[in-house]
């Protein structure tokens, strides 16, 4: 790939550096005094339910939206003076863009390859989002995944230091999904600095060196995937319900007698269904059947697995991601 | 790549045409539909030579004199009969024996019994014995110009180019604004004045077919005459069209929905198509609102174009109707370019 040398154009090695970020639309604050920052060559999350703020901030970010306060340097630069030269080195792909049905793939791409100076050949970009087979193909008969890929195919035409991705997997089916995620796996391994906003844990766990979880505006935990999930002490979480062994008796729980079992790191119930984090899986199961046999309780449910993004934000919410 | 294929602005407006003439329905509102329409109002108002006329006598020797005039075809019938017969429209005038010489019966509000009015009793007249006392010949003349396709094929162009322009550039912005693909253009490096211009550039390579395939079908099938010069013609369908691009695009310039951009056209276009004298003279409604009349680029348009192809008249001679176009060019222009919404 004919990619410029990214790390001679800036001082501090930094991407994205966001200071004190606040916006506020008529009756909600969607972004509540962010700080962040993003290092070069570095794939970065923002994790979050939906109305979390993660658009509003990655549009401001690509100076879309101005911000009522805070500071946003994108690469060294920020979007009152260095505007015209920012928009030649990033590249962005929006929540549902509809391209015009009526181009063909080769045409949509060869409009934005042509508003970019520098940039890769057409033909590359077509390749790098496997639309060989599409290129003389309407976008309008493209599939949901395709059409994505395609969107993604113009953020590469101006061959960006930085490429922001905005839900790139939302909507799509499972298969969809994984062969996008293939394609930004290839991005970051030639080195490219990729920002991108999800509400999906299991991509952000996938495809982020590093991941801000975000609620309300702010972020409430940074750091890598492995990191975060360590963070709620356990590696596993086990969930059950339970019924009373004799059926006239209800069945209550004594909390206390679970959670002082050794490896069970906190306890929570949600609709019924108890959770447990748990650092030494093999050591604590036996433990809590044997707690809960002593309690006279049958076990309706029970389930284990490895802890992930989604128990971090639970366990820092009290709420599930897609609640919303 | 080629330099022209690395062309923003080339990139753009090839675009633009592309996704023109994919779209079967704008070729047919565009190139088809006016000449449908200047074909049926061909027909309808075609000038036929002059009818015969039906008309009835109450004797043989009446319907005799009658029919000795080639304007007229009679017929002999009962006073009874043919007062029914003039009732049902089947004869347009009855002549009756009287004793004291002729009576007409006729409706005196239908032009066409008034002059069979005036040929029966000249043949009836003539057939009696009267001499005419001055020798009089016909010339008879079939002017192209005079006719009303050659009156209505200005106002259809004029009507034409307002509708292709408004459309053109109105209803495909609010749809790229509404597919958030406007919003993704902003977020690249395009230029946004190539965005907008590029608009008017495609819109200039349609006028020149669009045009000249209307007036050459008009010249070829109704033989309408082009009596001023034809670049000034060209100049004023280039002029016509920018002020109804402008027109389009302050419609477009904040409309989020393809729905309200249509509303907003019809409401603009509306009026124009009564009042700017496509079909009939604007000079035709009162005096009162003959100002907001002129005033009008569509009154303007048809006003200038029908003084250049049917009396030849030079825009010299025409610039009020020149600056009201550019009037309604620059204004609508400078308003959109401000408050113009990207998302």
């Amino acid at each position: 790939m004919g990619r410029r040398q990214v790390a001679a154009s800036s001082a501090n090695g930094l991407a994205l550096l966001i200071r004190g970020l606040r916006k506020a639309y008529a009756d909600v604050v969607a972004v509540d005094g962010l700080d962040l920052e993003v290092t070069r060559g570095e794939c970065f999350g923002l994790l979050g339910p939906n109305g979390a703020g993660k658009t509003t901030t990655i549009e401001i970010c690509e100076g879309l939206t101005a911000p009522d306060s805070g500071t946003v340097e994108v690469l060294g630069l920020n979007w009152s003076s260095g505007a015209t030269e920012l928009r030649q080195r990033i590249g962005i792909q929006l929540q549902e863009t509809q391209f015009p049905d009526k181009l063909t793939v080769e045409e949509t791409l060869r409009m934005f390859r042509s508003f970019f100076k520098r940039g890769i050949p057409v033909e590359e970009s077509i390749r790098t989002a496997q639309l060989d087979e599409k290129r003389s193909a309407r976008v309008g008969g493209l599939s949901g995944g395709q059409k994505q890929r395609l969107a993604m195919a113009t953020a590469l035409v101006g061959d960006p230091e930085l490429l922001f991705l905005d839900e790139p997997t939302t909507g799509l089916d499972p298969q969809a999904r994984r062969h996008l995620w293939d394609l930004v796996d290839e991005l970051k391994q030639a080195g490219r600095t990729i920002i991108l906003t999800t509400h999906y844990m299991d991509e952000a766990e996938r495809l982020c060196d590093r991941v801000a979880i975000m609620d309300h505006g702010k972020v409430i935990a940074l750091g890598t995937p492995q990191q975060l999930i360590g963070s709620i002490g356990g590696e596993d979480i086990v969930e059950f319900a339970v019924t009373a062994a004799d059926a006239s008796a209800h069945g209550v729980v004594d909390v206390a007698r679970l959670t002082a079992i050794g490896g069970v790191q906190s306890h929570r119930v949600d609709a019924g269904l108890h959770q447990l984090s748990v650092s030494e899986l093999h050591l604590a199961v036996p433990r809590i059947f044997e707690v809960l046999k002593e309690q006279g309780l049958h076990l309706s449910e029970f389930r284990t697995h490895s802890a992930t993004l989604e128990d971090v934000f639970v366990r820092l919410t009290g709420r599930n991601l897609r609640d919303e | 790549m080629n330099k022209l294929e690395l062309s923003s602005f080339y990139q753009l407006t090839s675009v633009r045409l592309k996704l023109f003439v994919r779209e079967p329905e704008a070729i047919f509102w565009i190139f088809v539909f006016p000449i449908l329409l200047a074909v049926g109002l061909g027909i309808a108002f075609r000038n036929r030579p002059a009818d015969v006329l039906p008309v009835g006598a109450t004797t043989a020797q009446l319907a005799r004199a009658l029919a000795a005039d080639k304007g007229l075809a009679a017929k002999t019938l009962d006073e009874a009969a043919g007062t029914h017969e003039l009732a049902t429209g089947q004869i347009v005038l009855l002549a009756i024996q009287r004793e004291d010489g002729v009576a007409y019966k006729y409706d005196d509000t239908n032009p066409d019994a008034r002059t069979a009015r005036l040929l029966a009793d000249r043949a009836i007249q003539t057939a009696a014995g009267r001499k005419d006392a001055v020798q009089a010949g016909n010339e008879l003349v079939h002017e192209a110009g005079a006719r009303y396709i050659d009156f209505a094929v200005p106002g259809l162009l004029g009507l034409n180019l307002m509708g292709s322009a408004m459309w053109g550039l109105g209803f495909a912005i609010v749809d790229e604004r509404k597919k958030k693909l406007l919003k993704r253009l902003v977020a690249s490096p395009m230029p946004k004045s190539q965005y907008l211009g590029s608009f008017l550039v495609s819109r200039l390579g349609m006028l020149i077919i669009e045009v000249a395939f209307f007036l050459g079908f008009a010249k070829l099938a109704f033989g309408v005459p082009f009596r001023g010069s034809l670049w000034q013609l060209g100049l004023l369908c280039l002029m016509t069209s920018m002020a109804f691009s402008a027109l389009g695009l302050l419609v477009s310039s904040r409309a989020k929905t393809t729905e309200a951009v249509s509303g907003l056209m019809n409401l603009v276009m509306l009026p124009m198509w009564i009042l700017s004298g496509v079909f009939f003279s604007a000079s035709r409604f009162p005096a009162v609102i003959q100002p907001v009349v002129r005033a009008l680029p569509l009154t303007a348009a048809i006003e200038a174009m029908r003084g250049n192809m049917l009396q030849g008249t030079g825009l010299q001679l025409m610039v009020p109707q020149v600056l009201i176009l550019l009037v309604w060019f620059v204004l609508p222009f400078a308003v959109s370019l401000r408050i113009f919404r990207w998302r």
